[in-house]
């Protein structure tokens, strides 16, 4: 009788934790929408989304905001084009040439960059990376897009390597023994086999890895600054969408003006760029376990 | 029993063959003679050895860290294991196929030509891939669709297709292992007809646990048993008059 008790309790419990998660999840959407809509009772969404000018705290007052976007796309350009080559080079390595044992004392290892807060890597980029950045090519502005890239770079890197390595282990061992009964090396083994096997969820592991940088905050915040502006180079100081909210959550801006709204129409755009980030991303994941790879 | 295979040509040859897996040896002292153009089984119980034995002849078992080998294997007089030897080369020659179809997700055409392209084939692909699959009788199958992909064969066809991929490298010896255990009967048939056929160019071992297909299609059939070949000879006397106590008692179904 008390364990039929214990199991229907325990059962409730486990229940109200599920629907405490969504709940929240499902607040924090109302509450940017909710917002979002008063900002765009003032702004006209097309003004907003095409605009090429991001001045709202200056008078006159310009809400484009694709000048943060570009200053987001180049983070996550930029961490990809560093994490991607790498990551695939660490998991092809570990999958396919490590022995096990390496392989089991430096994924653990390599999974710690992965716990390092995000403040660290950005006094990191700051101090450490900036200056040899500096050295490189003086012109650089103290805050600079490169710097802030290549530290979110390091950061989504643990991400994509293990997720790549576990998408290598998932190949069944008959498709490297198919390909090594043929007289194939190692090396083409795992680039010509069990690489394009594992393309799609190689992919998934980019976008969700993208769908990271897109959201990354504090380093961004701390090593790319506050200059939000459209333009190519990577060496001149930006603003990402997530550096934008922060700034005008720590300023001291009025709560209920316009000033203020522009975070939660920021903060909705960020989301659907990450929701379909993932959704993207988990739609790969499912595809290649249809076809049982 | 080894005399009744002395007119024929000899493919493969173990010496004092023993092989283990860490501590646990798995074959001991095993002695066998494999003629060319010839099917030859190895049956069995589960366990006792075959897969490994056919495994160490295109040393596939090298992946496995605690493997470790005594003796010989003699390939066109040369000791596979001998320390100029190389893996690759060996594999090249002495081809594979597996007991569940392993077709690599790219198209059909790509799942032929892959082994001879990156072998450094110098020839015509195309020619080759028709001819690979025309004697692995599946071209009439799969010649309107090559480039579609692998996967999307049945089973059946997709062994075939690893046959033909084995072929395209035109090996000296394939060997089989269990290839029709993942298969239905009438696509086991197929397979069963073909390796007769491979005859004729190939030297063909085959590991089965299905006493009746070696009867049917082997010449030379080799039992073991917990590591030990038992008896070695021609299927026929094999399966109709053993000399050995121990294979009538596993043909006959007392054990298994």
């Amino acid at each position: 009788m008390l364990s039929r008790w214990i199991d229907h309790t325990v059962h409730l419990l486990l229940a109200l934790c599920v629907v405490i998660t969504i709940l929240t999840t499902l607040v924090v959407i109302v509450l940017l929408g909710k917002e979002s809509i008063l900002f765009f009772q003032q702004v006209p969404l097309w003004d907003f989304l095409l605009g090429t000018r991001w001045e709202p705290l200056l008078e006159p007052k310009s809400f484009g905001v694709l000048p943060l976007v570009v200053g987001t796309l180049k983070i996550v350009f930029g961490s990809i084009v560093i994490a991607l080559p790498l990551g695939l080079l660490i998991a092809t390595y570990l999958s396919e040439f490590a022995s096990t044992r390496f392989r089991s004392t430096v994924k653990p290892v390599l999974e710690i960059l992965a716990g390092i807060p995000t403040v660290v890597y950005g006094y990191f980029a700051l101090t450490f990376v900036t200056p040899i950045i500096r050295t490189l090519f003086p012109d650089t502005q103290i805050f600079n897009a490169a710097s802030a890239a290549i530290v979110v770079g390091i950061m989504i890197l643990p991400m994509i390597s293990s997720l790549c390595d576990d998408a290598f282990q998932a190949l069944p061992g008959s498709l490297r023994e198919g390909a090594y009964a043929l007289g194939a090396t190692q090396f083409e083994v795992a680039v010509q086999v069990i690489l394009p096997s594992a393309a799609a969820r190689v992919g998934a592991a980019v976008i969700l890895a993208l769908s990271r940088a897109i959201g990354e905050t504090m380093a961004v915040t701390l090593a790319a600054g506050a200059t939000p502006q459209i333009s190519l180079g990577f060496l001149e100081s930006i603003q990402t969408m997530t550096a934008y909210i922060v700034q005008v959550s720590l300023g001291d801006i009025p709560a209920d003006g316009i000033e203020y709204l522009t975070c939660y129409a920021v903060g909705l755009l960020l989301f659907i760029m990450t929701l379909i980030m993932n959704i993207i991303g988990n739609h790969f994941i499912t595809q290649t376990r249809k076809l049982h790879l | 029993m080894n005399d009744r295979l002395v007119d024929k040509q000899i493919s493969l040859e173990a010496r004092d063959l023993s092989i283990s897996y860490g501590e646990k040896q798995v074959i001991q002292q095993v002695n066998m003679k494999i003629s060319s153009h010839q099917v030859t089984a190895v049956i069995g119980p589960s366990g006792c050895g075959k897969s490994t034995l056919l495994r160490t002849i295109n040393r596939m078992n090298d992946f496995i860290p605690t493997f470790s080998m005594e003796g010989e294997i003699i390939f066109q007089g040369r000791n596979i294991y001998g320390p100029y030897s190389d893996p690759g080369v060996i594999r090249q020659k002495i081809g594979m196929v597996f007991q569940r179809p392993n077709p690599f997700p790219k198209s059909i055409y790509k799942n032929v030509i892959w082994g001879p392209k990156i072998n450094g084939y110098t020839g015509d692909l195309q020619e080759l891939a028709e001819d690979a699959l025309k004697r692995a009788a599946l071209w009439e199958e799969v010649k309107d669709r090559l480039n579609e992909s692998a996967l999307r064969l049945s089973g059946g066809q997709q062994q075939r297709l690893c046959i033909a991929r084995a072929i395209a490298m035109n090996p000296d010896v394939i060997l089989m292992d269990e290839p029709c255990s993942a298969l239905d009967p009438s696509a086991t048939a197929r397979i069963e007809d073909l390796i007769k056929e491979l005859r004729d160019n190939y030297t063909i071992v085959i590991v089965t646990h299905n006493m009746q297909q070696a009867a049917r299609i082997s010449d030379q059939t080799a039992f073991l048993y917990e590591g030990d070949l038992i008896e070695y000879g021609v299927t026929k006397k094999i399966f109709t008059q053993p000399d050995k106590k121990k294979t009538e008692d596993y043909i006959t179904g007392r054990f298994g």
